[in-house]
């Protein structure tokens, strides 16, 4: 089931939870379709961006320590793949799928959180 | 955070250490949503005791299970955590007692680690350190019906070998795996040869340690269905909000007129306790003390018990379903406009139980501003202890009619109270987080459990706390305060008999300070209660009950009836909203003192509310009455 990461010895924090790495499904969407302009740098791609159903990498924080900490003891560890749920009315704050769990965060705490390898989901059910 | 995650080896006690831990104690503990206290439930049924850990607010439940016979070990059910980095206050008393450097609780002997099976990669990251404590431990995988239902597998003997610990599945909201705890505890359950572990401090190592250990012994269930298909519904755009309100108006509907006949039968059994009293005992003091002091006071509070356990076992059910961590979600952003966040929300919805129990609550609120400010506006929710003044005060000025289906006008009246008390809470926030409480705004982070059935042990266990409580107060402070009232109410004696109620001490008290409370609409007789409910708001409705009860024949019915020929409607309407703000409650007072470590907080505290319900109740009093009168 995980057997492509076993055989390519990943470092032990890059726990891939099965969800996006096997499924064939998902496309990789340029970056650019998110930022929303061509302009050079672009800014990191972070969590709050991510529309529901979308999926994606968590790649880092930005974040004082403290909070990234609490952030990957529920999940969210470089390398999880976490994807945009259901959120209060008016979009903030939304809900998370991560590592078998979801987590509810604020736009805010969201924006820290970096991204690498977004995918377009599964449509929104 | 690497340099941490240095190898040392452990030692693990001896599988042969676990049958002497009888009559010793026992932690259970697990990260939050676990369903660790169901277990714990399930474990010592009625033999449980809830009490505060020495210095901190962190709640501690102990109980003892029994083994065979004579034996058994206490247990401890220790607060749910996600690691043992000590940040929060219930990480460091979880980590002081397995630790043992908690005074007055002994190192625990044997550690029952609860897990969530069908989520079972991450919570093993918990394990780890867990483990490396050295202390014999028994990892109950929960939820199991949960993980068969939903297609998940596990294998418990090649994770148990994987992790040098025992493993069981269990249910234990079903009483499903219970025997095996047993079996450990008595050291009969076989258990594999520990491993060396390495202590692991970072969240990226544990991770990947509870993924070896899972490996391919664990087949994750399928997504939780039920909990996709009701948030569609609990977290929709327009349906979300709207459930959430329908929630709120029928929650204060059934309180109100749910509990009536409950109420009415607890009314009579008093009424019926109290007159056969009145026949039995010999004519003289002892029978006066009694039947007006004890029963009329007492009395009068007891009446309410139905109204609070219905609005516990409402609170109960919302959040042992899962459902108050959405309202959590829907309501931040309102939270967030007066300064607060949806952890907030919350204790304050506990308040409206109780403010004791919420402002203890706050604790899981990390970010200092925030709970001070949840703290300091907690006692404005509308509690329970205003419940019996509510109700009195309602029943006896507003007709009961038919409103909006399915309000009626005494149930809006109600909630109407109840959203003054928000309101004033909301502001007060505001003031505070823009004045001495400014801070930058903190991140909220919650993470949201499956919806699950609430099982009837853990809501049963709940009431029967909370009724207990209750009936402590009213046979403690209550009581006393009725006690005192009726003698200071007897005294001095002129001639050998009582004096008038408004020539004795408790009169001449009230009288002192009728012209203060005057231009609120409030005679002498509202002024005892507000005196004595300095103590507990709900006293007020036991002390109107002594006086009015010295004062004529009537029988316990005609409360409502004197109240309307002694207050006028804006006197009425003035002490409901009185009693609104005011922060009678002399428990809130010293818990405050003991959260916030020191008086300068319930001082500030106490003088904003009852400088606030003195000067709306003023205003309602003219309002109502220039209202009334044109």
């Amino acid at each position: 089931m995980r057997g492509r990461n076993e055989e390519s010895h990943p470092p032990p924090w890059m726990v891939r939870p099965p969800v996006l790495t096997e499924r064939g499904h998902g496309k990789i969407l340029k970056l650019m379709q998110l930022s929303g302009n061509n302009g050079d740098p672009r800014p990191p791609v972070t969590l709050c961006q991510l529309r529901r159903g979308q999926e994606a990498v968590v790649d880092g924080f930005d974040l004082p320590e403290e909070v990234a900490r609490r952030l990957m003891e529920l999940g969210f560890l470089p390398g999880s793949a976490v994807r945009a749920g259901r959120s209060a009315p008016g979009g903030d704050p939304r809900v998370f799928e991560v590592d078998g769990s979801e987590v509810a965060l604020r736009r805010e705490t969201a924006a820290g959180i970096r991204l690498r390898e977004l995918r377009a989901g599964r449509t929104a059910g | 955070m690497e340099k941490e995650g240095t190898c040392h080896t452990l030692a693990v006690a001896s599988a042969g250490g676990v049958a002497s831990i009888a009559d010793h104690t026992v932690a259970i503990i697990g990260p939050p949503n676990s369903g660790k206290s169901t277990l714990f439930n399930r474990l010592t049924g009625l033999r449980q005791k809830v009490a505060n850990y020495p210095g901190v607010t962190v709640e501690q439940r102990r109980g003892k299970m029994q083994l065979t016979g004579m034996r058994h070990v206490e247990l401890i059910d220790l607060p749910g955590v996600y690691s043992l980095q000590a940040r929060s206050e219930d990480e460091r008393v979880t980590r002081d007692v397995l630790m043992g450097n908690m005074p007055g609780t002994p190192r625990p002997k044997a550690i029952v680690l609860v897990l969530d099976s069908t989520n079972l990669g991450r919570h093993l990251m918990l394990a780890a350190p867990i483990l490396a404590l050295g202390i014999p431990t028994l990892v109950v995988l929960n939820m199991s019906d949960e993980l068969g239902r939903r297609g998940g597998e596990i294998d418990t003997a090649d994770i148990a070998k994987r992790m040098g610990a025992p493993v069981v599945l269990a249910s234990a909201a079903r009483g499903e795996g219970v025997e095996p705890v047993r079996e450990f505890l008595m050291g009969t359950l076989a258990v594999p040869a520990p491993l060396e572990l390495p202590v692991l401090n970072n969240p990226p190592a544990c991770r990947a340690w509870a993924a070896q250990v899972s490996g391919r012994a664990y087949r994750p269930p399928a997504p939780p269905q039920w909990t996709k298909r009701l948030d569609a519904v609990f977290l929709h755009p327009l349906a979300g909000p709207l459930i959430f309100a329908a929630v709120v108006i029928a929650v204060f509907q059934t309180i109100f007129a749910g509990a009536v006949p409950m109420m009415d039968w607890v009314e009579a059994q008093v009424t019926a306790s109290g007159k056969w009293l009145g026949v039995v005992l010999p004519a003289g003091v002892l029978r006066d003390l009694l039947v007006e002091g004890v029963w009329g006071g007492v009395g009068s509070v007891v009446v309410f018990l139905p109204q609070i356990l219905l609005l516990f076992l409402f609170i109960g059910v919302l959040e042992d379903s899962g459902y108050l961590a959405r309202a959590a979600v829907i309501a931040d952003r309102t939270m967030a406009k007066v300064g607060l966040q949806g952890k907030s929300f919350i204790p304050l919805l506990s308040a409206y139980a109780c403010a004791v129990p919420a402002i203890l609550a706050t604790r899981t609120i990390e970010n200092k501003r925030d709970r001070m400010a949840t703290i300091l506006i907690a006692p404005f929710m509308t509690c329970s202890a205003r419940l019996p003044v509510y109700t009195l005060v309602i029943a006896a000025f507003i007709p009961e009619r038919p409103l909006m289906w399915p309000l009626g006008t005494r149930a809006a009246a109600l909630l109407g109270l109840y959203l003054l008390g928000f309101l004033a809470a909301v502001i007060t926030a505001r003031l505070l987080k823009s004045s001495i409480l400014k801070g930058e705004r903190t991140p909220f982070v919650m993470e949201m459990p499956p919806y699950r059935w609430p099982t009837a042990q853990s809501l049963g266990l709940r009431l029967l706390d909370r009724s207990k409580v209750f009936l402590r107060r009213a046979g403690t402070v209550i009581l006393a305060v009725a006690i005192g009232l009726w003698i200071m109410a007897h005294l001095p004696l002129a001639g050998g008999k009582a004096p008038e109620i408004g020539d004795s001490v408790a009169g001449t008290i009230g009288r002192t300070i009728e012209p203060v409370i005057e231009p609120l609409g409030f005679n002498w007789k509202i002024g005892i209660g507000l005196i004595t409910s300095l103590a507990a708001r709900e006293v007020i409705v036991g002390t109107l009950g002594t006086i009015y009860g010295i004062e004529s024949e009537e029988d316990a019915g005609g409360l409502q009836q004197a109240l309307r020929q002694d207050l006028t409607p804006g006197g009425a309407v003035a002490l409901l909203v009185f009693f609104a703000f005011a922060m009678q409650c002399m428990s809130t007072v010293a818990v405050v003192r003991r959260e916030t470590g020191g008086w300068s907080w319930p001082a500030i505290q106490f003088g904003y509310m009852t400088a606030l319900a003195y000067g709306c109740a003023l205003a309602a009093n003219y309002l109502v009455t220039a209202w009334l009168g044109a």
